[in-house]
């Protein structure tokens, strides 16, 4: 799970940190390298970007998606501030309401925070994926309420943590958007419930795994939506494809929807269900990896 | 295996290295080079040939247009017979009386589509897939675009076919309500019924589909299962699946009947694969069989049979033998000189007993000597059984015959009711499949059923 931490968010970085420096010409290429995908980007990096179609083409798409993580960040922000607040005033039962519902803006935007270095292991490592002296977050405070019981000592981690949830705010202005951005990051999105949410080990202590997998299926839904038009203008059989997998995936999660419009716990889910999570997933991810051909040769 | 050596040294870049390599990679490509093969025709591998399909010969050649330039390694396997190669399209499918690879990767399916159209685009895309897979090509799509998944995963890039087959077949609970087949269910296909004995885990039975895969290579197999199974993404998903193994032909150039895990010899009284009338008597599906979609095809009975190796090791050379009715060492029946001889049935010893037991493995199976299948099982270990600490080793048993009613079953049953083997093995998994006849150039895996 390290390496999520790693590649692609040194990949992506280096895209962001162009962008931010350099006036909109130099920042073309940079642009151009990202739309590679992150494993065979570092292989093939001498060779100029194959000819793609023009970031012109994908305007409309990368500002609505601009628009879309902004707007989830701000929410976040406000969300885990009421949160932290909770914890720090010792409210254990609503610290644990707040919880899930606040991780939700993050986990639907995943892919531009791991984009921002540090930040997401900042906020979302789990205990063994960074070294325990750095280990914060949320998932440091899901195991003072849930496995610990308590909120003493956990008024730090608060701080931290919003501290780290407006700096993500602040670093996001910085992020360029691009559509190779996009194609990679609804992937990603995916493999982020198939390698851990899927498995139950994202929410350890809370067992709130399902707001972050629907989370996260919403984060690459409004991907695929975004770049409807160009993918339908491209491949229409993909594009229905997808729109068919989404539509199958979300119809096995709806019947773990609580009446409080929140989810079963993950402990809840039988083997069958899991499996069934899992194998509607893959056959959701599988097409949705094609998604790239918008992008050209 | 020197000839691999040999083919190693022909990978040696030409001058125009740049363009070669990236022609290499072009569709459809051979993923080696057939010329490296000339000289590599293995006479065993040659004699495997069972007559209706056979080795693959010439023909390949014109579904390898690798490279347009005349001369170019890609292009000179004409008439070069491939001893690495079996040909997709024939009379009957593959993997079935072709000689035994050495290894196997099995995996049984679930349908996820939910009509006939879904089914059969999933064995359209399949079929295109394992003509490839077949040909050493790499499977056919986007291999080049960076921004997309390659369409081959790649992992037997550069590797022969070695051997490849790959061998589709139906199972009972595809001819329920969902695809407008029921009508089409040959009567008496169905799942087996239970026999005494049977300790049946529901992850280990049954499917949809079923797709026997098996090559030289273990990599070069999985290749091809996980490939498939990508490939069903969305439109099947993995119920079950098995990898196993055989002794490999090159640790064995005798080409002996090979063993099985209790260290006896494991298809002594098998059909020869040689004979076209036995193959049409024991294996293939008759006109005169009913369900004409099946006729040219055969079917199958698949048994997970997990040995009782520890309590097996520990049992003595006679009451290994007494089991089995044959000695050890040379397969022969008790009593007898040669792995072949029919054993004496009659013969008793100084006590008055059967020198070959009653309810001896080799005695019970053969019953009158009447009905025969094809036996192609194959050795699994799937590692260590946690709750015991035990291996979870034993017998994928696979065997193909044209009735199961007629031939699978009275043997089986015989078998679970008297066999002195069934101290040390139990039957894990089960499952059936009516494996369809072989497809025609042009058509596809199933066509005569859809």
């Amino acid at each position: 799970m390290k390496a999520r931490y790693t590649l692609p968010a040194v990949l992506l970085l280096s895209s962001v940190l162009f962008a931010a420096c350099g006036n909109k010409e130099e920042a073309q290429p940079a642009a151009n390298n990202t739309q590679t995908s992150p494993t065979t980007a570092a292989a093939t990096d001498t060779k100029a970007a194959a000819p793609a179609a023009s970031a012109a083409d994908f305007k409309d798409a990368t500002e609505q998606y601009r628009t879309y993580a902004i707007s989830e960040i701000d929410a976040f922000v406000t969300e885990t501030e009421k949160f932290t607040e909770a914890v720090k005033a010792g409210k254990m039962d609503e610290a644990k309401k707040l919880y899930a519902p606040a991780r939700m803006h993050y986990e639907r935007i995943e892919p531009i925070a791991e984009a921002l270095g540090n930040l997401d292991p900042d906020i979302d490592a789990r205990q063994g994926d960074v070294d325990d002296k750095d280990w914060r977050g949320f998932h440091k405070i899901e195991q003072g309420l849930w496995e610990k019981k308590t909120t003493d000592g956990m008024s730090e981690y608060a701080d931290r943590l919003l501290q780290d949830a407006k700096l993500l705010r602040a670093k996001v202005e910085t992020v360029d958007i691009d559509a190779g951005l996009l194609v990679t990051g609804a992937v990603e999105l995916l493999n982020e419930v198939s390698s851990s949410k899927v498995t139950g080990e994202e929410e350890r202590y809370s067992h709130t795994d399902l707001y972050d997998f629907v989370a996260n299926v919403e984060g690459a839904q409004k991907i695929y939506e975004i770049l409807k038009p160009n993918l339908a203008a491209k491949d229409p059989a993909l594009e229905k494809q997808i729109g068919e997998k989404f539509e199958a995936l979300n119809k096995e999660l709806a019947p773990f929807a609580t009446k409080d419009g929140g989810y079963v716990t993950y402990d809840k889910l039988s083997k069958e269900d899991v499996r069934t999570l899992s194998q509607n997933l893959d056959a959701l991810a599988e097409p949705l990896s094609q998604m790239g051909t918008i992008l050209g040769v | 295996m020197s000839k691999k050596k040999n083919d190693e040294q022909q990978l040696n870049p030409t001058p125009d290295a740049g363009q070669e390599s990236s022609s290499l990679f072009r569709k459809p490509v051979s993923r080696r080079d057939m010329l490296r093969l000339a000289g590599a025709s293995g006479v065993g591998l040659l004699l495997g040939g069972s007559g209706a399909f056979g080795i693959m010969a010439a023909t390949g050649a014109t579904k390898q247009p690798a490279s347009d330039k005349p001369g170019s390694p890609d292009n000179v396997t004409t008439g070069i017979p491939d001893a690495n190669r079996y040909d997709f399209y024939g009379q009957h499918q593959t993997g079935i009386t072709t000689p035994s690879q050495n290894f196997m990767c099995f995996a049984s399916f679930d349908l996820t589509v939910s009509d006939a159209a879904g089914l059969r685009n999933l064995l359209q895309a399949w079929t295109r897939a394992s003509a490839s897979l077949m040909a050493g090509e790499l499977l056919d799509g986007q291999n080049e675009n960076l921004n997309l998944p390659p369409a081959d995963t790649g992992e037997a890039a550069g590797l022969t076919p070695s051997r490849i087959t790959i061998t589709f077949g139906a199972g009972p609970s595809l001819f329920d309500h969902r695809f407008g087949l029921a009508g089409k269910k040959p009567a008496g296909f169905g799942d087996l019924p239970p026999f005494n004995g049977d300790n049946l885990m529901p992850e280990w039975c049954g499917g949809d589909l079923g797709v026997q895969i098996c090559a030289d290579d273990m990599q070069v197999a999985f290749h091809g299962m996980r490939n498939l199974i990508r490939i069903a993404r969305g439109s099947a998903v993995l119920r079950w699946s098995q990898e196993g193994f055989q002794r490999s032909t090159e640790s064995d150039p005798n080409k002996a009947t090979p063993r099985n895990l209790m260290g006896f010899k494991d298809g002594t009284a098998n059909p020869s694969v040689q004979d076209a009338a036995m193959m049409n008597e024991v294996v293939w599906v008759q006109p005169e069989d009913g369900a004409g979609w099946m006729t040219g095809g055969s079917y199958m009975a698949v048994r997970r049979i997990r040995m009782r190796i520890e309590v097996w090791d520990r049992s003595s050379l006679s009451d290994q033998e007494n089991t089995f009715g044959r000695y050890r060492v040379s397969g022969a029946p008790l009593g007898s000189q040669h792995e072949f001889d029919r054993g004496d049935m009659e013969a008793k010893d100084a006590s008055g007993k059967p020198v070959i037991p009653m309810n001896s493995h080799m005695r019970v199976a053969r019953g009158d000597g009447k009905m025969q299948i094809l036996r192609r099982p194959y050795s699994y270990s799937s590692g260590m059984d946690n709750t015991t600490g035990q291996l979870d080793a034993g017998l994928f048993f696979i065997s193909y015959q044209r009735s199961l009613e007629k031939q699978f079953i009275p043997m089986q049953q015989r078998l679970a009711q008297i066999d002195a083997l069934n101290e040390y093995i139990q039957h894990i998994g089960s499952a059936t499949f009516a494996c369809f006849p072989g497809v025609r150039q042009g058509g596809y895996i199933g066509d005569t059923l859809l």
